[in-house]
């Protein structure tokens, strides 16, 4: 499973205190988890498939979109878990008899892809569409995360 | 023997669009090849294949539905996707049919009747 963790696009002006901040969770993050974590998106060496996603923020929701080309709509999970999303399914392909495969690049069997939301979502709210090969998961934003305006009276 | 499976990936280079090369399967079935090309986010309007001069290409051009808010965290490329082949000569190309579902390309590409194995009764 690779986990990518949630990471603010904007970019911080280099300090050198930061540098060592990073560096020591770097350390840190390598001792307490297992080795493959620490290359995200190399994930694909060990669990064969790890789908391109995208993240969007906006008031409402939260909007993650996958690209799963070729499944059926039934192979995919959608899950969501202590603020983790994870998308996971299995690719099929039925062969049929004398068939040999000439050449493979299409990965066929299970994935999982899970990412930390950078928010509380209404987990009762979540809808899912597959459409083209992609899915979107729309995740509404939970009550209290939504900005407010407080009037002063 | 020679297969459809030959790609071309040098086919030409002067084009200003920019294109990143889809996954594929090629299976060899005994009445021909089927061709799969993984397409996210591609419908059948945004599909382009051409076959010319033995050289078949598939373009697809996404037509991604639009999200609102901001990208936090962007994997996805958007370039359009190409990927060209070089038709082994069993190949009957008047009959390749293709067809979309899911973003998943598939194309039949069947083995003109000449090359299909056949029996020679003796008399």
């Amino acid at each position: 499973m690779s986990l990518i963790r949630y990471q603010a696009p904007e970019l911080t002006p280099w300090s050198a205190s930061d540098r060592w901040n990073t560096l020591r969770d770097e350390l840190n993050s390598f001792f307490e988890l297992p080795l493959w974590s620490s290359f995200p998106r190399a994930g694909q060496l060990f669990t064969g498939w790890s789908p391109a996603l995208d993240l969007y923020q906006s008031t409402d929701n939260i909007v993650a979109v996958v690209e799963l080309p070729g499944m059926r709509k039934e192979d995919i999970e959608n899950s969501l878990h202590d603020g983790t999303l994870t998308i996971s399914g299995e690719r099929k392909r039925e062969s049929t008899d004398g068939e040999k495969a000439e050449r493979t690049e299409r990965y066929v069997g299970v994935f999982r892809r899970s990412i930390a939301l950078p928010t509380r979502v209404d987990a009762s709210k979540v809808s899912a569409t597959y459409r083209d090969g992609i899915l979107i998961v729309t995740l509404p934003k939970a009550e209290e995360v939504k900005p407010k305006q407080i009037q002063v009276s | 023997m020679n297969t459809l499976t030959r790609e071309n990936r040098d086919a030409d280079c002067a084009q200003t669009e920019q294109f990143i090369v889809p996954p594929a399967s090629v299976i060899e079935g005994s009445d021909g090849y089927t061709l799969e090309v993984e397409m996210p986010g591609v419908n059948k309007d945004g599909l382009d294949i051409s076959i010319e001069n033995n050289e078949l290409t598939i373009i697809g051009r996404r037509s991604l539905p639009k999200i609102e808010g901001t990208l936090i965290h962007h994997e996805s490329r958007s370039e359009s996707f190409r990927r060209t082949f070089e038709l082994d000569p069993s190949i009957g190309a008047d009959k390749i049919s293709a067809r979309i579902e899911q973003g998943l390309v598939t194309l039949t590409l069947p083995k003109a009747e000449h090359v299909k194995p056949r029996k020679i009764t003796v008399s």
